[in-house]
């Protein structure tokens, strides 16, 4: 009911809006003599008044937003590679606020100032090469400083890291994010993502997982087997839509299970130890103040984007492709807040490429800690690797996989 | 064509002439000055509703999660229950917003307009190259457009991948309802606004190269016109490879190809996709995209020379200049689209490359905007409205501009790479830049589209209210991104969780940016107003309402099949002969021959 007045209202006001518009448009035509394309003085002093009078508040809106938000918004950043790129945004930015000032300053200005004068004729001027040359010139200069520094600074920040790097993995999928720390080896395990199984959500490459993955795909509860059973039941009569739904998902797993005997084959059970050693974690990724970091990133479905606002760090991770980062945090959690003033002040990892309907909340806190509490955390955490938690230790080693496994290794 | 020159030719007015039928004269009209006007009305209409669809996210925005009667009235149960907009029609509205804008509006509603209606007019040629295929383009539009608006409707919702619309996302369903049904109509649009597109602008080449009048050399067009050519030419070369990047991505949502897709896991189900790679669909779609932004821009400019010229009463500085660094920025757009992927995971070498082209697009860019300013200094300024929009453009163009030297720069985009920073320099250089151009076109041919005059003062205030409501929205989305937030984000509130500060800034900053968009939005009322009633009750234009030197303004008001009655102009001189010095009036039309001993420029 309230709606319907509302709309109601508006319908009207929209009504006597337009009938206003109607009695002024009229009006002015009368008052003009019909005579729209001659611009009266007063109108045009007047609005050569207004651009100018819209310059300076113009200019008085940005100088307002810089002093109320920051010289530029972001805070200070919390990497070496983000300072680096602070400095540079920051000259960057003298330059093209001082260029912005001038040119608009020059627009609004000559507008006032040139405004048509009774008896003042044009100044018939078409083109002055020098002048010309001078503003292909400076700007090209400006450029070349600009182009140069940047590229400095592009190539330290995707140059390759140092061996002393930490290598982490972040997995990224509809709508959260895991890391893959790479344990004492620091090497990554190898993965292939037709290996994920809900114990292996990251479809690391073990033998093992190679072996619980084929066996999943054969007998698991849509497997091929429980497919070919459902099909070839002669009791059971299915629509065409559903016959061909299960015809199509028995031939992409036929597929994939083919895909994955020929992976099985061509294994090498020595790169199983790269991958036991990984640490998986949720919820919160940890770093250490002062470690270089090497992330390699990964895409479960859609693309996604690693961003961390404050390392000033950004790299999209691609379904079937790796991409990369690096940095090097250089404040710990606890500094940033007191320099922020903030006592729930946390890093942020973000996802910064439309993904989906839950887009906006895919995001991982990040939590730097200085040397001693990070090796604390690390050594905590080297009890549960992948191993640990794929194969509890409690659990009996022999079960099938494991007898699948000798089978191979006698094949072999 | 034969006949209608046997009609121009011929001594009767206009009453003589023959009545068309409705059909052939409203509907399916030959006539580029009838093409030129549905195209204009189609694109007010679409850019219309892409704005109410910005009006519906940016209450969401600034209001997160606050029930609006205003949402649920528009998007109804489905798409707002209980007045709160869901997430998913979120994305689908920006989308559309942005597909529509930048397609429908500025595209075909730019350069189909004003191509069509001052391509023969300022060349003199009685009509396009080919009127059929003319018509054709415009009903492809009329067409693509209709389809798009359908999609808005469908159960599962508009594409919802960002105008962008990046496989995997757009490829696979399961990821976003919008990647069904939505999907396919949005491919479907685009493949048919791409052939209207392409016959369109293969009509405009050929037109100016083939329909010049006597005397018409290239370097007596207006600027307009040169700016209509590389466009045209543009969009010739670069729109095939959108619609290849769209029937490849068509077919790995229906074929079960794997030209963008490999390893991908979605609604728990495996796919046996492997080997493609969604970066290529990326290079292949920023190779239309960023030619596209300068398909954008370039008839903006081209009018706005025309109309700063025209109304400093001077010549345009540097006109062989402009023309130059038209055709650079042409050839530039062409090697540069790459820094749209500094952080996709291309190669970080050929990352450096686009950043070395990119920033040398800043190169004509700076000449023209000192050429203009150059133009209005020591002018005598008529401050009309089409004239106000112009020095608006200039304006923009300024203040979109130079972020793009920090977007350009890979190592800077890092950190502000799909972030409201974008948003911001986009919508200021080229959305803001092409719709005030539209609207500087608008006002200063409508007395040549309509044969009446606008409202100057109703025109005055749309120009105010726009300037600086636009400003007012796009201005301060810079701070936005500067202190961080993604682009396309439903709300912040998880900003909220983690820095406080940041959050705070977002809102109020979002909150005074909608209330802007609101008041801008509202303002274009005048405008709608102005321009429809005008068509029907304004006053009969005088042939020459601003004094311009160019052919358009040398026919009858009256709009006739042929444009000239009787032989066709020839040209002397040319189109800026403005307060010419020794000359009686301030300008010389390019239909003057050169007096004895005058000079041509």
């Amino acid at each position: 009911m309230e709606n319907k007045l509302i709309i109601l209202l508006v319908i009207v006001l929209g009504a006597i809006a337009v009938a206003q518009l109607v009695r002024i448009y009229e009006i002015s035509s009368k008052l003009r003599k019909n005579e729209e394309h001659e611009i009266s003085n007063r109108d045009n002093n007047l609005n050569a008044r207004m651009m100018f009078g819209f310059m300076l508040a113009f200019f008085a809106f940005f100088i307002y937003l810089m002093v109320a938000y920051g010289w530029t918004g972001r805070g200070s950043a919390a990497s070496n590679e983000g300072e680096e790129m602070d400095w540079l945004l920051n000259l960057n930015f003298v330059i093209i606020i001082a260029i912005f000032f001038f040119t608009n300053f020059l627009l609004f200005y000559f507008t006032w100032r040139y405004v048509r004068k009774p008896g003042v004729p044009a100044f018939y001027y078409p083109h002055n090469n020098k002048l010309e040359m001078i503003w292909t010139i400076v700007p090209a200069v400006v450029l070349a400083v600009i182009i140069i520094l940047g590229l400095q600074t592009w190539s330290h920040l995707t140059g390759p890291t140092t061996p002393e790097a930490e290598k982490i993995e972040l997995f990224s999928k509809q709508f959260d994010w895991t890391a893959r720390y790479a344990g004492a080896d620091n090497t990554l395990g190898l993965y292939d993502y037709k290996l994920t199984l809900d114990n292996n959500e990251l479809a690391l490459l073990t033998t093992n997982t190679i072996d619980s993955s084929l066996n999943n795909m054969l007998n698991g509860s849509t497997g091929i087997r429980s497919l070919q059973k459902l099909l070839n039941n002669r009791d059971t009569v299915f629509s065409d839509s559903t016959l061909n739904v299960l015809r199509n998902d028995l031939s992409r797993k036929e597929r994939l299970y083919r895909f994955m005997t020929q992976m099985k084959q061509n294994h090498n059970a020595k790169l199983d130890a790269s991958a036991w050693d990984d640490i998986i974690q949720k919820d919160t990724l940890y770093l250490c103040k002062g470690q270089e970091y090497e992330i390699a990133l990964r895409a479960k479905d859609v693309i996604h984007s690693a961003y961390f606002p404050h390392f000033r760090a950004q790299m999209n991770a691609v379904p079937g492709m790796a991409t990369r980062l690096k940095f090097t945090p250089n404040k710990t959690t606890a500094e940033m807040r007191r320099e922020k003033n903030d006592e729930k002040f946390n890093y942020i990892l973000m996802c910064n490429k439309i993904c989906g309907g839950a887009h906006y909340k895919m995001k991982m806190v990040v939590v730097v800690l200085d040397k001693s509490a990070y090796k604390k955390w690390m050594d905590a955490k080297k009890k549960a690797t992948f191993k640990d938690q794929y194969f509890p230790v409690a659990a009996a080693p022999a079960d099938t996989t494991a007898v699948d496994t000798t089978a191979v290794v006698t094949m072999k | 064509m034969a006949s209608h020159d046997a009609h121009a030719h011929g001594h009767h007015e206009d009453h003589h002439h023959h009545e068309e039928h409705f059909i052939s004269k409203y509907i399916f009209s030959q006539d580029h000055k009838m093409i030129g006007k549905q195209f204009l009305m189609t694109a007010v209409f679409m850019g219309l509703v892409a704005m109410m669809l910005s009006i519906l996210f940016r209450i969401q925005l600034a209001w997160p999660g606050e029930s609006s009667d205003f949402l649920s009235f528009f998007l109804g149960e489905q798409w707002a229950p209980n007045g709160v907009l869901k997430e998913d029609m979120y994305l689908g509205l920006v989308t559309i917003h942005g597909t529509i804008m930048v397609f429908f509006l500025l595209t075909g509603g730019l350069s189909g307009t004003f191509s069509n209606i001052l391509i023969p007019l300022q060349l003199g040629a009685r009509d396009m190259a080919s009127g059929f295929l003319n018509m054709l383009s415009y009903w492809l539009f009329a067409l693509s457009s209709i389809i798009m608006l359908i999609s808005l409707f469908v159960e599962s919702g508009p594409a919802m991948a960002g105008w962008t619309v990046y496989p995997p996302l757009s490829a696979l369903p399961q990821a976003v309802s919008g990647s069904g049904l939505g999907m396919t109509l949005w491919l479907v649009s685009m493949t048919i606004f791409i052939a209207s597109s392409l016959i369109g602008s293969l009509n405009y080449i050929v037109t100016i190269i083939n329909l010049r009048t006597q005397g018409m050399t290239m370097t007596r067009m207006p600027l307009t016109i040169w700016a209509f050519f590389v466009t045209a030419i543009l969009g010739v070369l670069s729109f095939p490879v959108l619609l290849s990047a769209a029937l490849l991505l068509t077919m790995d949502r229906l074929m079960g190809t794997s030209f963008y897709l490999s390893d991908i896991i979605v609604g728990g189900e495996m796919l046996t996709n492997h080997g493609g790679s969604p970066i290529l669909y990326q290079h292949l779609f920023w190779f239309l995209g960023h030619p596209e932004v300068y398909i954008v821009l370039l008839p903006a400019l081209g009018l706005s020379s025309e109309i700063i010229a025209t109304n400093s009463r001077k010549p345009i500085f540097g006109y062989k200049a402009m023309i130059g660094s038209i055709l650079a920025i042409g050839f530039l757009s062409f090697i540069v689209w790459g820094h749209h992927m500094f952080v996709t995971g291309m190669n970080p070498f050929l990352g450096s490359v686009f950043v070395f082209t990119t920033l040398l697009i800043a190169i004509p860019s700076a000449v023209k905007v000192f050429n203009y300013l150059t133009t209005l200094w020591k002018g005598s300024l008529v401050l009309t409205p089409a004239m106000l929009f112009a020095i608006g453009l200039v304006s923009t163009f300024i203040t979109g501009g130079v972020t793009g030297i920090i977007l350009a720069d890979s190592a800077l985009d890092i950190m502000l790479h799909d972030t409201y920073f974008v948003v911001a320099h986009f919508h200021i250089v080229m959305g803001m830049s092409a719709v005030f151009g539209m609207f500087a076109g608008v006002y200063h041919w409508f007395p040549k589209m309509f044969g009446r005059m606008l409202n100057t003062r109703l025109g005055y205030a749309h120009f105010w209210v726009t300037l600086i409501g636009a400003y007012g929205v796009f201005f301060p989305m810079h701070f936005v991104g500067l202190a961080g937030a993604p682009r396309r984000y439903y709300d912040y509130s998880a900003y909220s969780e983690f820095d406080n500060n940041s959050f705070e800034l977002m809102v109020d900053l979002n909150e005074i940016i909608t209330t802007f968009a609101i008041i801008a939005a509202v303002g274009q009322v005048l405008f709608l107003f102005n321009f429809f009633y005008s068509i029907f009750r304004g006053p009969k234009a005088p042939q020459n309402p601003w004094n311009s030197t160019t052919l358009e303004w040398t026919t009858p008001v009256e709009h006739i099949h042929g444009n000239w009655p009787g032989e066709l102009p020839t040209v002397h001189r040319w189109p800026y002969d403005y307060s010419k010095p020794g000359a009686s009036q301030d300008y010389i039309t390019q239909i003057t021959p050169l007096e004895d001993g005058e000079e041509e420029h």
